[in-house]
């Protein structure tokens, strides 16, 4: 590429179509006979949920996979794709939602190494004057000069999208770029690949399950759902029902269990100035103050990596605190196993597979971790009787409709839904006085999401005390009764839900 | 009386710092350019060995003692590549395959290296950089091996490529994110392959040092466990080449100290000051892992970090 020549010239924008996809791993048909439509110069949403398909999809298209069946074609003319280097020399261009930039190497020294004729010897001189006159033309800027891993998560982002563009890759694929910024941010980096599309200077495919970003930025969508196409549409002219009833077709979804008024507001859990710093002793979290009554959920939101896992693992006891305390009830309480039982604290802890489980022991005895040194699993508090646990785990199998082949399978063997619904299972079988939840629905399909959503009002219902932490702003606006906002590892905003809005919880998510 | 018995250590250990440091080096630049890749390749110690034996034993039968440097090269990349072969298949750990290769090379050595202690071999000659200043002990300190500077230039020379070089910016994407390096169509397989036989190569150089220079013969105790601490030094010199030149130089200086105290004439605590390079190996350990500049600065894929 000569990085001189003008960028973002328009018309440029290459249209691209896969037709009759198809991929099968041993068993599993992960793509199923799908064709989508991408324009040139449109901004293409593919939904879909977890499973459904999407990302074997854009990895087939990609080259990372090579499709047992279908061809995909550019502007109209089929091309082959057998690597992810074909995909780059045809102009198509991914970010992850992993970021691929090397974390020790500058911005400049990754845009630069990022091309397929990076000199043998870079002359930095002539580069950065190359990537200074580039930046001028782009909607938005990174320090070129930084540390990738000194970058914020909306700044890697951004220089991921500006390495396709100085790649000159027109055709971009988004695997849910906005995860990790704030609402902020994901509107204006939306809104700014949006005009470049509608300028035909490039074509977009986003992965989302965002509706409320789909409505607003996206002029196309298709649907994808086990594998198979589903539908495709104007995003504008589309409802949210018509679009999620083609993502989770004629799946029963329970009905939500209602916020119960009440009237309670018995002080149940207080966090007291909790200080905790990480392995480099910078402070993680630095003065959280939040009180959480009876029969009360307490959303924190929060863009990732702002203390919110920091905090999930203080409370579950995984970290330790340097200053501050947790009172229950006004007596001060110790992460530990007996405070646990004694204040009856549950936790939903984020990725519960590697969080709340252990993923080679089997279902039985993961549901059995709350109990197993207790009666009537255990005599004596050590003598452990098979039986009783076996009979209590097919009985919260039951009752929490976990799908496993039997009580003796590896939990890791489950679905993601089905660990959530052990975890589930175990820790709101009992007596809740306190229940800290940590990102309960990433990555579930939505009878699961319902499901557990549901479960999480019903404990509120009964009156516990309930702290959840969720990166996905709508789920606390759906669940919680008041909202925390996490920033830079404090907590900068506390507001009952009906007195705030979308805005202004996502001004305080970016630390303002 | 005092301070001349002073200047005497301080010379001699100048002199042992630039003669022991060569081969730390050498193994070191080695080593670091392997890490640098992220893959650990604790085998090091087995190319220096074989490096000295093979080094030894071609320059006797070739009388060409720079011969004998090359094939020890020789020698010590062929190991690397061995290394670095068998970690890329599948579920391989590389430290385990680093103590395997340690093993077979000294054993190596020591098997192929019988017939060569007794017989003398060429060596290789020294510079003589202070016959000017009239002091037989500076003078002597001042013999300088040309691998001493080669050293120093390949430490220069890393230290540009890693930052103005494709090579180097891929070597270090390859160490800190397979995950990306994968994606921008790079081998990680293949860079990291080549590191490791590029790092046994210098390693093996290393190696043809000791026993073609200092001490200067071959026999089966000759490496005191170099290749090991060299592993040390890198982590120490925080995967810079040219601080592994400043460490190596420490470390050669630590290991003079029981020589040069011997020298004006104090021997009580011999031993105790000829353990000092491994007392430094431990306590290097302990302060860098508690050491957050260096838990920045580590190549992300190592497999110690990870």
């Amino acid at each position: 590429m000569n990085a001189a020549a003008p960028i973002l010239t328009t018309g440029r924008a290459p249209s691209l179509q896969a037709v009759g996809m198809t991929k099968i791993f041993g068993p599993l048909v992960a793509l199923d006979d799908v064709s989508i439509d991408v324009p040139a110069g449109s901004f293409h949403a593919l939904l879909g949920e977890n499973g459904a398909g999407k990302s074997t999809l854009v990895k087939s298209i990609m080259g990372f996979y090579s499709p047992d069946k279908g061809r995909v074609l550019l502007d109209g003319k089929e091309v082959s794709i057998k690597s992810p280097r074909d995909a780059r020399a045809n102009g198509i261009g991914m970010v992850y939602q992993h970021f691929t930039l090397v974390p020790c190497l500058t911005a400049a020294e990754n845009l630069v190494i990022s091309r397929a004729d990076a000199p043998s010897i870079i002359d930095w001189a002539k580069e950065k004057k190359a990537l200074a006159a580039f930046m001028e033309q782009m909607p938005f800027k990174v320090p070129l000069d930084a540390q990738v891993s000194s970058l914020s998560a909306g700044e890697k982002q951004k220089l991921e999208i500006l390495k396709l563009l100085y790649l000159d890759q027109r055709f971009m694929i988004l695997d849910e770029p906005t995860s990790v910024l704030t609402p902020g941010e994901a509107d204006e980096m939306l809104g700014l690949l949006g005009d470049m599309a509608a300028k035909k200077e490039i074509t977009v495919l986003m992965i989302s399950h965002k509706f409320r970003e789909v409505k607003s930025f996206c002029d196309g969508f298709t649907v994808l759902r086990r594998g198979k196409f589903t539908g495709s549409g104007d995003a504008q002219s589309a409802s949210v029902a018509e679009m999620s009833q083609m993502m989770i077709g004629d799946t029963e979804v329970r009905e939500r269990a209602a916020r119960r008024v009440h009237n309670e507001n018995r002080e149940v859990l207080e966090l007291a100035g909790l200080f905790a710093q990480d392995l480099d002793g910078a402070d993680v979290i630095h003065a959280v103050n939040l009180k959480v009554n009876a029969g009360e959920i307490v959303g924190i939101a929060g863009v990732s990596g702002n203390g919110q896992s920091a905090l999930v693992e203080a409370l579950a006891g995984q970290r330790a605190l340097s200053d501050g305390a947790i009172r229950i009830h006004g007596q001060a309480f110790e992460p530990k196993r007996a405070s646990f039982d004694k204040f009856k604290v549950f936790g939903l802890p984020e990725e519960p597979l590697k969080n709340a489980t252990v993923p080679r022991m089997s279902v039985a005895e993961n549901l059995a971790f709350r109990a197993f040194d207790k009666p009537p699993v255990a005599k004596l508090g050590w003598w452990m009787s098979p039986g009783p646990m076996r009979s209590k785990a097919e009985e919260l199998i039951a009752l929490y409709r976990i799908k496993t082949t039997s009580p003796d399978a590896p939990i890791e063997t489950l679905s993601g839904g089905n660990v959530q619904r052990a975890v589930l299972a175990r820790e709101l079988s009992g007596d809740v006085d306190v229940l800290i939840v940590a990102n309960p629905c990433f990555g579930l399909d939505f009878a699961s999401v319902s499901e557990i959503r549901s479960q999480i009002m019903e404990q509120r219902n009964r009156g516990a005390a309930v702290l959840l932490v969720s990166e996905d702003l709508d789920e606390i606006l759906e669940l919680a009764d008041r909202v925390a906002v996490m920033s830079g590892g404090t907590i900068n905003y506390i507001s009952r839900i009906e007195d705030t809005d979308r805005n202004v919880i996502g001004q305080h998510m970016a630390g303002h | 009386m005092m301070e001349s018995a002073f200047v005497t250590v301080l010379i001699a250990m100048l002199g042992g710092a630039i003669r022991v440091s060569t081969p730390f080096m050498f193994v070191g630049l080695g080593e670091c350019l392997t890490e640098k890749s992220g893959r650990i390749n604790l085998g090091l110690e087995g190319n220096l060995v074989l490096g000295a034996m093979v080094a030894y034993a071609v320059s006797y039968l070739s009388g060409n003692p720079w011969v004998g440097v090359l094939a020890a090269g020789g020698s010590g990349l062929v190991l690397g590549a061995l290394h670095g072969y068998i970690c890329k298949l599948p579920k391989v750990n590389d430290i385990a395959v680093g103590i395997a290769i340690m093993s077979f090379g000294t054993g190596t050595a020591f098997f192929f290296g019988k017939p060569f202690i007794q017989p003398t071999a060429p060596r290789l000659d020294a510079i003589h950089l202070g016959d000017w200043t009239g002091n037989a002990a500076l003078a002597q300190a001042l013999q300088v091996n040309p691998l001493f500077f080669v050293g120093i230039i390949l430490a220069v020379a890393m230290s540009w490529a890693f930052a103005n070089t494709r090579w180097g910016l891929i070597v270090r994407m390859t160490g800190d994110s397979a995950a990306s390096a994968r994606a921008m169509g790079v081998s990680v397989d293949l860079v990291r392959f080549l590191t490791t036989a590029a790092g046994g190569f210098l390693a093996g150089v290393g190696g043809a040092f000791l026993s073609l220079y200092y001490p200067g013969s071959w026999n089966q105790g000759l490496s005191s466990g170099q290749g090991l601490m060299a592993v040390a030094l890198v982590i120490f010199a925080r995967w810079d080449p040219i601080r592994c030149i400043w460490a190596a130089l420490l470390f050669g200086a630590a290991g003079a100290i029981g020589p040069s105290l011997q020298s004006i004439g104090i021997s009580q605590g011999y031993y105790f000051f000829n353990a000092a390079p491994y007392i430094l190996t431990l306590f290097i350990m302990i302060a860098s892992a508690r050491s957050k500049g260096a838990a920045r600065e580590v190549p992300g894929e190592l497999s110690i970090t990870k």
